[in-house]
């Protein structure tokens, strides 16, 4: 009942909503979109216990004073007043949407704007050029990034543009390609395993 | 300057998370938990308000549900949030394995769907795309052929059933060149949007918050 139950389950789900894509009748597009509809409902409380998780984890530190513990009260205070605000305004209401523009926005923009300088650090350390493989990488990046700043089409009197324009255009469609055509297959075999209960990971242990 | 206590408290976070560049600091680690439970709290609004309402409470509170109607329908509609309900069981230590129905649903109908459409999507239409009539009629034919040769050296680098050597390891050695001009270009667009996005930010605190620039 422990675990066989949930593969049968998983077996029963899988092989119908993989069966219906080939089989083109009106009852088996409802069935799927009717599946579809329980992902989004069960989401809802997947959602629902995660947000309970995060608040046990840092109530527990709250509670037992632990270590940067009053950051923890400004995580609990901004999701229980976004939430309140939330849902007492609506989702495009005046406050809902000030907290959003004044701080999740700004936030998220300066935390990606953040990785601009450790992505220039990575570079450095990935792209010294030791081997052939790696001076392509660097070539490639340079002459992507160049050729789409203004300065890069001045100093190379526009042919870091078309480099970049061809480099994008064709090797990388290529491999592009490729590494898709790698993920899909790898999708589906991994699907295969947990379809048929090979692949038992998302049970956890006993 | 601004006088808007929106851009303040923007500008405030902005330098906040900034201030990471120096070292790890409180007022980092301040923005970082109101982030959290601004996002957390902003998804659970959304999924609530734009998901959960119109597809669970709005066809319930009307007794009809317009995908299966009849009493049918209703219970088709409760019984995933019955199932939902068992997640909880995971704060239990008794009663934890019960989480397992729920989340074997989930894995159930997500890989169910995910086998045609990764099969399609990734596989079928990518070698629809890759495998064209080429007449040599024009550059963009020449292009096409690179990008059919390019893609089929890029999946022997991925094979490894077989030895990469002679002429299987020369197509190989191109594969990984492909593969290396790719990954160059994708980091090279990532850089670049990072940039921008700082440049952004830097605007934001001249422009918006001091009045520096015009």
């Amino acid at each position: 009942m422990k675990r066989q139950l949930p593969i049968a389950i998983t077996f029963v789900c899988a092989f119908i909503l993989t069966l219906q894509y080939f089989i083109p009748h009106r009852s088996f597009e409802i069935m799927y979109e009717v599946s579809n509809i329980w992902l989004q409902i069960i989401g809802i409380f997947a959602l629902s216990m995660g947000i309970l998780s995060i608040i046990l984890v840092h109530y527990d530190k709250i509670k037992f004073k632990k270590e940067n513990w009053g950051f923890s009260v400004v995580l609990l205070a901004s999701l229980f007043g976004m939430t309140t605000v939330g849902l007492i305004d609506t989702e495009s209401g005046p406050v809902f949407v000030w907290l959003y523009n004044n701080i999740l926005a700004p936030i998220s923009a300066t935390l990606f704007a953040l990785l601009a300088f450790f992505i220039a650090s990575a570079a450095y350390r990935a792209f010294r050029a030791r081997t052939v493989i790696a001076t392509i990488l660097l070539l490639a990046s340079i002459i992507v990034m160049m050729g789409r700043v203004p300065i890069g089409s001045i100093i190379s009197f526009g042919v870091f543009p078309k480099l970049a324009d061809i480099l994008i255009n064709y090797p990388n469609v290529a491999a592009k390609r490729a590494i898709f055509m790698g993920v899909g297959m790898g999708a589906a075999a991994t699907a295969l395993k947990v379809m048929l209960g090979i692949e038992r990971s998302y049970m956890g242990s006993d | 300057m601004s006088f808007d206590p929106g851009v303040w408290l923007a500008a405030f976070l902005t330098l906040c998370i900034f201030s990471f560049l120096y070292k790890d600091n409180p007022f980092y680690k301040f923005a970082e938990h109101l982030s959290v439970g601004i996002s957390a709290g902003y998804g659970l609004v959304i999924y609530i308000r734009v998901t959960f309402i119109p597809i669970f409470i709005d066809p319930l509170s009307r007794g009809q549900w317009h995908m299966v109607p009849g009493t049918l329908g209703i219970f088709l509609l409760i019984f995933p949030a019955l199932i939902g309900i068992l997640l909880f069981s995971r704060f239990s230590r008794k009663w934890a394995y019960i989480a397992r129905y729920p989340i074997a649903v989930i894995w159930g109908i997500g890989t169910g769907a995910a086998i045609p459409l990764a099969l399609q999507n990734f596989i079928v239409r990518q070698l629809q795309a890759t495998i064209v009539p080429i007449t040599f009629s024009s550059w963009q034919d020449l292009g096409s052929l690179f990008i059919a040769v390019g893609v089929a050296c890029g999946l022997i680098y991925f094979f490894f059933s077989k030895e990469h050597k002679g002429v299987f390891g020369g197509m190989a050695t191109a594969g990984i060149w492909i593969l290396m001009i790719g990954f160059g270009s994708t980091f090279g667009f990532t850089v670049m949007a990072r940039v921008s996005l700082l440049i952004g930010r830097v605007i934001f605190l001249m422009k918006d918050w001091l009045g520096i620039i015009g």
